[in-house]
């Protein structure tokens, strides 16, 4: 079967594979029911010859009645209980002051943690599930069960062995633990140990650092970059760095809590534009130019864009040829975050700047976590080298923060080098490939099956809408009897009608894992009504019985 | 076998009642006051029809009869 991602020439062919997949899902003919498919239109012609495909599907409307119909029986229960428990009529479980101190000022804000109270607790035990081996394409959980509903647990010493994994983000299976992979980290862990005890501008820059620098910034084609010891840190202590007050920060709705956090910590104008919506940003940005800054009507010092290469909520993807055209005529810079794209896609896991055909010059400031696609730790900034020297001197996380320590970042050394193929062999463009394949197998699969799925048909982020409160704690139970585990996402961190599984390919799932998740998915689609798409039927079933005559042979 | 199937069909429209309405999410006792608070007003829903659907029936009946009988008599008479 010819290889549908041939790479000539730098840019990438996909021709009639993403055809298919049009006419396949069958929306594109349709208009005014559903959010609609976007397709790219090509503003600067020569850069993305890629059609870009989303779907944000919309359920019909009796899931959304039926939602809001669940979480008003479980927010009446939910007073009932707290009537309950104020009057004494059943155990206080939360925290609450002495009685010495029931004038004072209340300590304990009761009412805003109702929610995590009266609907979080009960489905509590779907999170922070303890797993004790490496989280691989299969891991081992531990198993623990409760008495009181939810509010303690306790282990029973068994332990659920091989679980397949569908919720690490390993996209390229580099969290293993093959001893001769780990060789080079071994010794490196022989020789430096394991702590640094010191911060970057102290004594905590090692050789090792330089080695990852330098590798780092030939990996993404810039001139240099830094590496800091967390990922998270990288982005919410790096952004006070670069903006200050009377900055402009242009942020996208769906940004992550680090990116929001460095925004609010800089002190400068926040401004959100909607998600991936070219005309809402073209429009706060003709506004800042225009108007200044609110009162003294002065320019802005500087006008930044934050985005995010891939958003692990929703699975879409950035489109950076419309921002790097306008931010390129309205003069704003572009920060970059990349922790979910790095790695995962692009046609040699360079991210979203190779995965459109763009230069990195484009991008002012690349960001990404080495968490992610390395299985280590960290975070990078790249760019010019004028704007990693400002950062050595001026960012937080380098004055004050412990750096990299070296095991990690030999495991992110050879990571990066297996990716490169400096290490002599193919492996590394092999597991892009294997996670490409996956991730348009898996998410093929789920379409046909008539699941609502959200985002790109390249991300390897897969989010599947579950919608009901309910329908939240029964998927992730049973999907863990099935020996499966996932995870799973309600209210605070998605809109209150929009919960969701959340499945992240990796590329050391085989196919037979995949089939047993697809396999398991289905029953349980069925069994617990998750079927609300109404344009599941593939067009072309002749196409699906000819791969099947394939695996017959 | 069909009723063994109807069956499976009640207990899985059981389970969407549960899930759809967080009755999964409950604990027993919870369970017991949502169901018996859920059947009393259906109960009660279902004797008001029983007393009261009957007479508007007739009543709505006998007013279109009114109606299409006047009809008919002043066709008659125009015919003849």
């Amino acid at each position: 079967m010819a290889n549908p991602s041939a790479v000539c020439n730098g840019h990438l062919h996909h021709h009639h594979q993403k055809q298919n997949n049009l006419l396949k899902s069958g929306i594109y003919k349709k208009n005014g029911i559903t959010k609609g498919m976007k397709k790219n239109g090509i503003s600067n012609g020569t850069v993305s010859k890629k059609t870009f495909i989303e779907h944000f599907e919309q359920a019909p409307m009796y899931v959304a009645v039926l939602t809001f119909l669940g979480f008003g029986v479980g927010t009446i229960f939910g007073y009932l209980r707290d009537f309950m428990r104020a009057w004494g009529l059943e155990k206080r479980n939360v925290a609450a002051e002495r009685e010495q101190q029931k004038d004072f000022v209340p300590l304990y804000q009761d009412f805003e943690n109702f929610y995590t109270r009266n609907l979080y607790m009960r489905i509590r035990d779907n999170w922070n599930r303890p797993i004790c081996s490496v989280p691989g394409p299969q891991f081992d959980l531990m198993e623990r069960v409760t008495d009181d509903y939810n509010w303690t647990f306790r282990f029973t010493g068994r332990t659920i062995k091989n679980v397949i994994n569908m919720g690490s983000y390993n996209y390229l299976g580099f969290a293993e633990t093959d001893v001769n992979a780990l060789k080079t980290v071994t010794i490196e862990l022989q020789k430096y140990g394991t702590g640094i005890c010191s911060t970057r501008q102290e004594m905590g820059t090692l050789d090792k650092h330089v080695e990852l620098e330098k590798l780092v910034a030939n990996f993404l084609g810039v001139e240099d970059a830094m590496v800091f010891g967390m990922g998270f840190a990288t982005n919410s202590m790096n952004i006070p760095a670069l903006v200050g007050k009377g900055c402009l920060i242009l942020s996208d709705e769906l940004n992550h809590t680090s990116l929001v956090l460095g925004a609010r910590l800089s002190g400068a104008t926040i401004r959100i534009f909607k998600h991936n919506n070219m005309q809402s940003l073209e429009k706060l940005l003709r506004d800042a130019v225009i108007y200044g800054q609110p009162r003294s009507r002065r320019a802005w010092r500087k006008i930044i864009i934050l985005v995010e290469g891939i958003y692990s909520m929703e699975g879409s993807i950035v489109r950076l040829p419309e921002i790097v055209s306008l931010k390129k005529k309205y003069k704003a810079y572009l920060y970059l975050d990349e922790a979910h794209s790095i790695g995962a896609v692009g046609a040699t896991g360079r991210g979203v700047v190779e995965y459109f055909g763009m230069s990195p010059d484009d991008v002012d400031v690349l960001m990404g976590t080495f968490t992610k696609s390395f299985g280590a730790a960290g975070g990078y900034i790249a760019g010019k080298k004028d704007l990693v020297d400002f950062l050595r001197t001026h960012s937080h996380s380098a004055v004050y923060a412990t750096s990299m320590c070296p095991p990690v970042a030999e495991q992110i050394i050879r990571a990066m080098k297996c990716l490169m193929g400096l290490d002599g062999t193919t492996q590394g463009l092999q597991r892009v490939r294997q996670l490409g394949k996956n991730t348009r197998y898996f998410r093929r699969r789920l379409h046909e099956m008539g699941f609502i799925i959200y985002g790109n048909d390249d991300s390897p982020v897969v989010p599947l809408l579950l919608y009901m409160p309910g329908k939240i704690g029964a998927f992730a139970r049973r999907m863990l009897e099935k020996n499966i585990g996932v995870v799973v996402v309600g209210f605070p961190a998605t809109p209150i009608t929009e919960s969701r599984a959340r499945f992240c390919v990796s590329a050391a799932h085989t196919r037979e894992m995949l089939d047993t998740v697809l396999n398991a998915l289905d029953e349980l689609g069925d069994f617990l009504h998750l079927k609300y798409s109404r344009y599941s039927k593939s067009s072309h079933p002749e196409l699906y019985e000819e791969s099947r005559l394939e695996l017959e042979d | 076998m069909d009723i063994k199937s109807m069956k499976n069909y009640l207990y899985w429209l059981y389970c969407q009642f549960e899930l759809i309405t967080c009755s999964y999410l409950m604990e027993p006792w919870e369970k017991l006051l949502f169901y018996t608070f859920n059947i009393t007003v259906l109960v009660m829903v279902l004797y008001t029809a029983y007393i009261f659907v009957p007479v508007h029936i007739h009543t709505a009946f006998q007013f279109f009869l009114h109606l299409f009988g006047n009809q008919q008599e002043n066709t008659v008479s125009i015919v003849k």
